[in-house]
């Protein structure tokens, strides 16, 4: 019984694995997007960052608001690069690339776990760039080893949980246009309704109790914990780390269950 | 028959010969094997059998059912009602055995173009759990016996469509299935690609005793491959025999053609959805 369960266990982490490597031998053949990815948090950060800092309009505390908003930059870019990548599975669907996998006797979570971790690698490379920007605005960034292997990992669940959304949503839309619609309408309620770039002090009473359950927040939380030097969490990291897990879990047992819709 | 399989797995042989695979054995057996959709059925009470290291060809229209019935085979959609056993195992209570015993070439396109033909092969013999040792020479086999080996170190972007066709049955067949299911193997080919094509599927059965189980709308393919072919025709199989069974059921002088328009019904009947049409066309164009 137990032996059967450890045999089913080990197999499929090692399936998600070999779906995550060849994820990302794919990115070795093409690696154009990770430089067009650069883009986007390098204009909230120099623009937008900058000028609202000057403005003084949102009252940070006691750390400056550059400093505030770095890791929310970064949470932004990881939301926004892992909720359209359920686009790759219905460009895979339209080739024959999902019924393939699905006639294989891969267990689907591995299916939809391997593509998550993927993605969360893929958006490491936003990190490398916040981290850049950060240090040419002068934001009191934390050194530590052991806050940079937080900040990865909190990139790589965070990714790994929106793209997985992302996939569930593909699942249920099935074509290209309506995923794009449905994309759009999604990401800028997730950004507002979080502390990325103010605090949840400042909202509107109905405001805080949505961003108090948009995983987002707690994302944000957790990167601003490990980020900045000096900082502490809201939540408790525990429970940033907590609400990742669980909320990232339940979607790969959604996306699990939604997956093989793609191939019928 | 499931035995047998687990067998021929630990002890990881190569080259079964088709005495592995006694022609009497049915490797298919379908039962009244339906499918709905809203109030649209697809496949319709289908019961069928094939035998091991047969060629079989289910023709008929567009819409006539025939990729409904590979999906519910390959167990990618549930049946309605009925069943079907696939190399001895339940499509339905099974379907973990029955995919680690079958091989899948879809319409469409199924290899990846931003991997190599060597990193497509070598993902799917880690998902089939080839033993470590013996992936490279897998792998390195599959590649010759498709006439690949010069381009396994290619982008399959760059491949044609008659390399694309055959890395993807080397890419389903890497595990040894006993039954290749193909939808379509060869549309959008030009006939020296499919020519090609067929010349290494009929290798496939000759070496390794597969099971060919495949669709197609190219009658001359039927006619010059199948040990037995079916015609579909709105969810029934109308007409089931060898080709010249088929001819001279119609009394003598009978092409298969006139058999097909007999049994498939005109081609103005059905022609199949806006998304079958589509995929069919963007197939054509990417692999031709």
């Amino acid at each position: 019984m137990t032996s059967t369960f450890i045999h089913l266990l080990t197999g499929f982490i090692e399936k998600t694995f070999v779906i995550t490597e060849f994820e990302l031998r794919k990115l070795r053949h093409d690696f154009t997007e990770l430089i067009t990815r650069a883009l986007q948090p390098a204009l909230w950060l120099l623009i937008f960052g900058q000028v609202f800092s000057r403005s003084g309009a949102i009252h940070t505390g006691n750390i400056p608001y550059l400093d505030f908003i770095a890791p929310g930059i970064l949470a932004q870019s990881v939301l926004f690069v892992a909720i359209f990548y359920g686009i790759n599975v219905i460009w895979e669907r339209d080739l024959g690339i999902v019924q393939k996998f699905l006639a294989s006797p891969t267990p689907r979570a591995a299916l939809v776990l391997g593509k998550g971790f993927s993605a969360g690698t893929r958006t490491l490379s936003q990190a490398v760039i916040v981290y850049c920007l950060s240090l040419l605005l002068g934001v009191k960034l934390n050194w530590s080893p052991l806050a940079l292997l937080n900040v990865l990992v909190i990139v790589v669940l965070a990714a790994t949980l929106f793209s997985t959304f992302s996939l569930i949503i593909a699942c249920i839309v099935k074509t290209r246009e309506r995923f794009m619609g449905v994309g759009q309408v999604l990401t800028m309620p997730l950004f507002f309704a979080s502390n990325a770039i103010y605090p949840i002090a400042i909202m509107p009473g109905w405001l805080k109790t949505i961003s108090h359950l948009n995983p987002l927040t707690y994302v944000v939380d957790a990167l601003r914990t490990c980020m900045l030097a000096g900082s502490t969490s809201a939540f408790g990291l525990g429970l940033d780390y907590a609400v990742i897990l669980l909320t990232t879990t339940i979607l790969v047992f959604i996306g699990a269950r939604l997956y093989p819709r793609l191939a019928t | 028959m499931g035995p047998r399989i687990h067998r021929q797995r630990a002890e990881g042989r190569v080259g079964l010969g088709l005495d592995d695979f006694p022609m009497s054995d049915t490797v298919i057996e379908i039962k009244t094997l339906t499918r709905r959709f809203g109030a649209f059925t697809a496949v319709d009470a289908l019961t069928l059998s094939v035998n091991a290291g047969e060629v079989f060809g289910l023709l008929g229209s567009n819409g006539a059912g025939k990729t409904t019935t590979i999906k519910m085979l390959t167990t990618l959609l549930p049946p309605s009602s009925g069943e079907a056993r696939v190399a001895g195992f339940s499509i339905s209570t099974q379907a973990v055995d029955v995919r680690r015993s079958i091989g899948y070439v879809p319409q469409a396109v199924s290899v990846d173009g931003s991997l190599t033909g060597y990193e497509n092969l070598l993902i799917f013999a880690k998902l089939y759990d080839l033993p470590h040792r013996e992936q490279q020479a897998r792998i390195r086999e599959a590649l010759e016996f498709m006439g690949l080996t010069a381009d396994g170190g290619r982008l399959v972007g760059e491949y044609s469509g008659g390399m694309v066709r055959r890395l993807e049955i080397a890419q389903s067949t890497l595990h040894r299935p006993r039954v290749l299911f193909l939808d379509e193997p060869t549309v959008g080919l030009d006939p020296i690609a499919r020519d090609a094509v067929w010349k290494h599927l009929v290798d496939l059965r000759a070496n390794y005793g597969t099971t060919l189980f495949f669709t197609t709308h190219y009658l001359e393919e039927a006619e010059s491959h199948c040990d037995r072919i079916a015609i579909m025709r709105q969810g029934k199989v109308d007409a089931l025999g060898t080709c010249k069974e088929l001819e001279t059921s119609l009394g003598p002088g009978h092409t298969l053609n006139e058999v097909f328009v007999h049994y498939a019904g005109s081609a103005l009947d059905s022609g199949g959805t806006f998304r079958d049409v589509s995929a069919e066309r963007a197939t054509a164009q990417r692999l031709g």
